[in-house]
């Protein structure tokens, strides 16, 4: 059973911070289809198109019958914990300091064996539920946890590490003036974050919402203009050594494409806000979160960024934010390479339309924010890094990975 | 498991056993041990470098050099090339692949090698790179290398056929007083069964004491022609048989044996013996758990009796069952490849009766085996050999 | 004008004998701007992105990128600015005369109504009043009107509400009859904007904008300082940046008073 975790004393200022490192990051190319696995959230397996075997590790062939057509499927979670140990004296510097460290042997009902990192609670000869996640190098690991719940079960000490859990973390939430900043702040508190940052631009301007947000208890409104470099340079100043989550939910949206708008300053704004503001924020907060992911219970974790999902697929009915969105995912890839060696992840949420008043002329099934902040919340528990919010996102992944040319064809139509 | 009929080794065999002493770090390069490996065994055999026409070599860390690149290196020009990374099973791989190409005419004289350094980061190196399913599915795992593995199959193996740790100690403690009369040991203090049980925990239920030390050295011998061994005057080893074996038992959950079982009844008939007539055994010990599962699998218990086995026996030079006469890698040191030829090596001594203060009296039959890459879950590689001295 | 006046000039600002007031705000990015409706497009908001600062970028040298938009921070508004000044001659920044540069002021002391009332509007017959006090605005003045509404914090001072923003301005009569019956040549204010926050339900829409710069006069707006100037007899100095076809810009205004 675990004992739940403390809420972290301030930090002795004599203390130095101690540097994260990364846990053994080299992997096989095939074995890249379980880091998508983690991603997601979901557990896959490579299975033989030809005689039906599950395998594990990744593989080019099937082991039972030398077929290459081994895809990486969904696969039952279900296992048996055959044996454990406890490593006291790892040999690489990461584990070393976080020993003792716990890890199995399970087998799986689907056949492979998986050595696997160990929940507390897992007891041999015992069913496990397993799950792929992404540990500090930003690689796929296999996670054994207990199949029913146990008490306090997600603050075990090694589910941590693989998670980013909000509780006890303290987190800047970009824009507060929006209706989706409100209610992830909302949802981040429900959550057990002990400090919520949130961002307000041109703090003259009232907003609806203002008084609710001041009155919460953990909420520190400051000033923060994400497409004004030195705004965000001074915030970072002050309160960069203490955000361990970031979560981007700055918006800036207008309609229209590129024929039937008149110059630039629209697209400018777009670029300004979504693309520029996310440069500010990398640059201010980025090189302190790095620097913190190995700093306790409340160490840097995670950076959200909130995406359309016509990122990866432009929308010309909202062309030109198409590209700023598209502008932004591609950048955030430079920013989890980036922030990889500090062990933080950066989770992208695409969402489809949002229920708020930019998308009010958008037919349903839109986002409502209450529903987009909750699946943040969530995959900042889980760990996860891709996340597609609601029926029209999740429809444009599927359709993405069957014909790209089918949805360009069609979201122009 | 069945067995076609196999070509004795007659008329070849195996001379010149060399150990390049440990230490437990060197500046030097693997190419530096096996050089020295390779002067010794053309010292040892009266011969020039010219009269090396096979070269058969192991090496975790000769970096971007195999064999081929070592015979430029070491003024070599053979007609007959092997590297085997084998792990902990070369030797006796590269015993059965030069023995054949003697007997074929393909070598008249191969020298077999084995050599390793040791740098302050090379062990930590070989056990991130050890191999694709290693480092996709085994070392991100807390960095336990092979002692996280082997804990997996040593809690299991104690759970299921009751062996406690003293059953463990027992077979370490045993190995130590070997060692300590052996001068190239690098464990030269005894050890105590108290000490043993009291050691600190590596990987639970590996513990110090269970876990072999990493070093730099080297292991060689020659294989060769019976009429080359004469006219050169050398005491000459006789193979009596072989066995190898690779991913055997594939489907056992966890590993409770090794590819030896598969084997066993072949190698003993194929030499003639029987596992009562050896006057020692040299196990391929990387964990006593492996040394007790091959009292099993190569035939001197049942599966499961090792634990009572070990109870029953003193692994001692002197004692019931002769057992790493040198001290094994639990007390010499493990010099990367070179592990796999210290039982070898070793067992080529004995039966010559050249094993000076480590000798057992009279041996004149004896066993040594091998076992090596913890691929992913478990050993893969696994190899024994008997050999006999001029008087068997 | 002899030169010697000019010298007698140079030396009285010298010598304090001439006091200098600026009216100007610093050019900052938090400084509030005009609101409008978010479908139109906005003025960009004044960034300084730092180029070098004695660093890799430029080892010796400090130096910013700025932008901003015409009409922010303390501006100057052109005729161009408003469709009724599109078709004057010489309406844009880079063509406005010079000598409209520099031109005396009367300052219209509205502190008190406009502490009372946000919504206060300046009136023909309040105007008045000041001329009983201070005599007749004389022709090519600027009218400055003095609300103290530049002491204000931030939030104050935009003082949005959500049927927009309440700032005090003058109402459409004034305008007219300032632009027509006194030629002032601008009119100058310490808010947003020339016009009251809720100039837009005024008729004409924003007079101010409407009848200065149909009439081909200026706008100030954003001011500070205006409770240092005198009634009457500070010459202001507004001098926009000469930006092709500009239809106002940031700009450092100054006062220059004769001490008491």
């Amino acid at each position: 059973m675990i004992e739940p975790i403390a809420k972290p004393r301030r930090k002795n200022p004599l203390a130095r911070t101690r540097l994260p490192t990364s846990p053994p990051h080299p992997r096989s190319r095939k074995s890249h289809g379980l880091t998508r696995a983690a991603a997601e959230g979901r557990f896959m397996l490579q299975r033989c198109g030809a005689c039906g075997a599950f395998s594990y590790p990744a593989r080019d062939a099937c082991p039972a019958c030398l077929s290459a057509d081994l895809a990486f499927v969904d696969a039952p979670r279900r296992g048996t914990l055959l044996s454990e140990t406890t490593l006291h004296v790892p040999a690489d510097v990461h584990f070393r300091e976080r020993a003792p460290w716990r890890v199995g042997l399970v087998a799986m009902d689907c056949g492979p064996r998986l050595v696997t990192h160990l929940h507390a609670d897992c007891e041999e000869g015992r069913p496990v539920v397993m799950s792929f996640q992404l540990d500090k190098s930003g690689q796929a690991v296999a996670f054994a946890y207990p199949e029913r719940e146990t008490p306090n079960m997600t603050d075990d000490r090694q589910w941590r590490e693989m998670t980013a859990d909000p509780k006890f973390r303290r987190v800047l939430v970009t824009n507060g003036r929006s209706v989706v900043g409100q209610e992830v702040v909302t949802a981040l508190k429900s959550a057990g974050a002990s400090i919520l940052f949130v961002g307000v631009a041109e703090p003259w301007k009232p907003f609806r919402g203002e008084e609710a947000l001041r009155a919460l208890e953990g909420v520190q409104i400051v000033p923060l203009d994400i497409g004004d470099e030195k705004s965000v340079m001074d915030l970072a100043a002050d309160i960069g050594g203490k955000v361990d989550i970031l979560v981007n939910t700055s918006e800036h949206v207008r309609a229209g494409g590129l024929l039937d708008r008149q110059g630039t300053s629209v697209v400018r704004d777009e670029i300004d806000q979504s693309y520029l503001g996310f440069v500010h924020l990398a640059q201010a907060f980025g090189p302190a979160m790095r620097a913190r992911g190995a700093d306790g219970v409340n160490s840097a974790a995670a950076w959200v960024n909130i995406l359309s999902v016509y990122a990866l697929a432009n929308w010309p009915a909202f062309g030109a934010y198409s590209a700023s969105q598209a502008a932004c995912l591609s950048l955030s890839h430079c920013l989890r390479a980036e922030l990889r060696p500090g062990g933080v992840k950066v989770v992208n949420a695409f969402a489809g339309p949002l229920d708020t008043e930019w998308f009010q002329t958008v037919p349903p099934p839109k986002v409502a924010p209450r529903v987009l902040a909750s699946a943040i919340v969530s995959a900042l528990k889980r760990g996860l890094e891709d996340i597609y919010v609601g029926d029209v996102a999740e429809d444009v992944r599927q359709r993405l990975a069957a014909n790209p040319k089918a949805v360009e064809r069609e979201l122009g139509a | 498991m069945q067995n076609t009929i196999r070509t004795p080794y007659d008329r070849v065999v195996m001379a010149v056993p060399v150990t390049i002493p440990y230490v437990r770090y060197s500046i030097e390069s693997a190419q530096w041990w096996i050089g020295r490996a390779l002067r010794s065994l053309v010292d040892g055999a009266g011969i020039t470098p010219r009269d090396i026409d096979g070269f058969c070599v192991s090496s975790f860390t000769a970096g971007l050099d195999s064999g081929i690149g070592l015979t430029q290196h070491f003024g070599l020009c053979v007609r007959w090339v092997d590297t085997i990374p084998l792990g902990g099973a070369s030797a006796i791989a590269a015993l059965r692949r030069a023995a054949r190409a003697v007997q074929a005419g393909d070598a008249r004289i191969v020298a077999c090698v084995a050599g390793d350094t040791n740098h302050v980061d090379s062990f930590r190196f070989t056990l991130e790179n050890f191999s694709r399913f290693n480092q996709d599915a085994v070392y991100p795992y807390g960095a336990g290398g092979a002692n996280a593995s082997f804990a997996l199959i040593a809690r299991n193996y104690m759970r299921t056929f009751g062996a406690r740790r003293e059953d463990f100690g027992k077979i370490a403690v045993a190995q130590r007083a070997n060692a300590l009369r052996n001068p190239n040991a690098l464990m030269k203090s005894p050890l105590t069964i108290e000490q043993y049980m009291a050691a600190r925990p590596i990987a639970d239920p590996i513990h110090l004491f269970d876990c072999v030390m990493p070093c730099a050295g080297a292991e060689a011998f020659l294989v060769m022609g019976e009429d080359v061994a004469a006219s050169l005057k050398l005491p000459a080893v006789k193979i009596l048989a072989t066995i190898e074996r690779h991913n055997a038992f594939g489907d056992d959950p966890v590993q409770v044996r090794g590819g030896w079982a598969m084997d066993v009844d072949e190698l003993y008939t194929m030499a003639g013996v029987k596992p009562d007539d050896l006057d020692f055994v040299e196990t391929y010990d990387d964990y006593p758990v492996i040394s007790m599962m091959q009292f099993e699998d190569l035939g001197f218990c049942r599966k499961g009796e090792g634990p009572d086995f070990v109870r029953q026996h003193d692994f001692t030079i002197d004692g019931s069952f002769p057992h790493n006469t040198s001290g094994g890698q639990l007390s010499v040191g493990q010099a990367g490849a070179g592990g796999a030829y210290l039982g070898v090596v070793e067992a080529m001594r004995q039966v010559l009766g050249l094993a000076g203060p480590t000798q057992v009296k009279d041996a004149r039959i004896g066993l040594a085996s091998g076992f090596g890459m913890i691929n992913y879950d478990r050993g893969l590689a696994s190899g024994a050999a008997i050999l006999a001295g001029p008087g068997a | 004008m002899d030169s010697n006046s000019l010298m007698q000039f140079a030396g009285a600002v010298a010598s304090g004998a001439v006091r200098v007031v600026d009216l100007t705000f610093t050019l900052s990015p938090d400084f509030p701007v005009i609101v409008l409706p978010p479908e139109f497009g906005q003025a960009a908001p004044v960034r300084i992105q730092k180029i070098s600062q004695y660093d890799a970028a430029g080892p010796a040298w400090y130096w910013n990128n700025l932008t901003f938009g015409e009409h922010t921070g303390t501006h100057f508004d052109a005729p161009i600015h408003w469709f009724t000044g599109k078709d004057l001659p010489n309406n844009s920044v880079d063509t406005l005369p010079p000598r409209d540069m520099i031109a005396p002021a009367c300052v219209i002391d509205c502190s008190t109504d406009a502490a009372r009332d946000p919504d206060f509007l300046l009136t023909i017959p309040a105007v008045e009043a000041w001329e009983k006090r201070h005599g007749r605005i004389p022709q090519r003045h600027w009218v400055l009107l003095r609300t103290d509404w530049s002491k204000k914090g931030w939030r104050d001072y935009a003082n949005l509400k959500d049927d927009g923003a309440h700032t005090p301005g003058p109402d459409a009569a004034v305008m007219r009859w300032l632009v027509e019956e006194r030629s002032v040549i601008g009119f100058g204010t310490e808010t947003i904007g020339t016009d009251a926050g809720q100039g837009g339900h005024l008729d004409p829409p924003y007079p101010a904008h409407h009848f200065l710069h149909g009439g081909g006069r200026y706008g100030l707006q954003c001011l500070c300082n205006l409770d240092q100037l005198p009634p009457t007899g500070a010459v202001v100095v507004a001098a926009p940046l000469k930006i092709q076809n500009g239809s106002g810009s940031p700009l450092r205004v100054l006062a220059l008073v004769p001490s008491a």
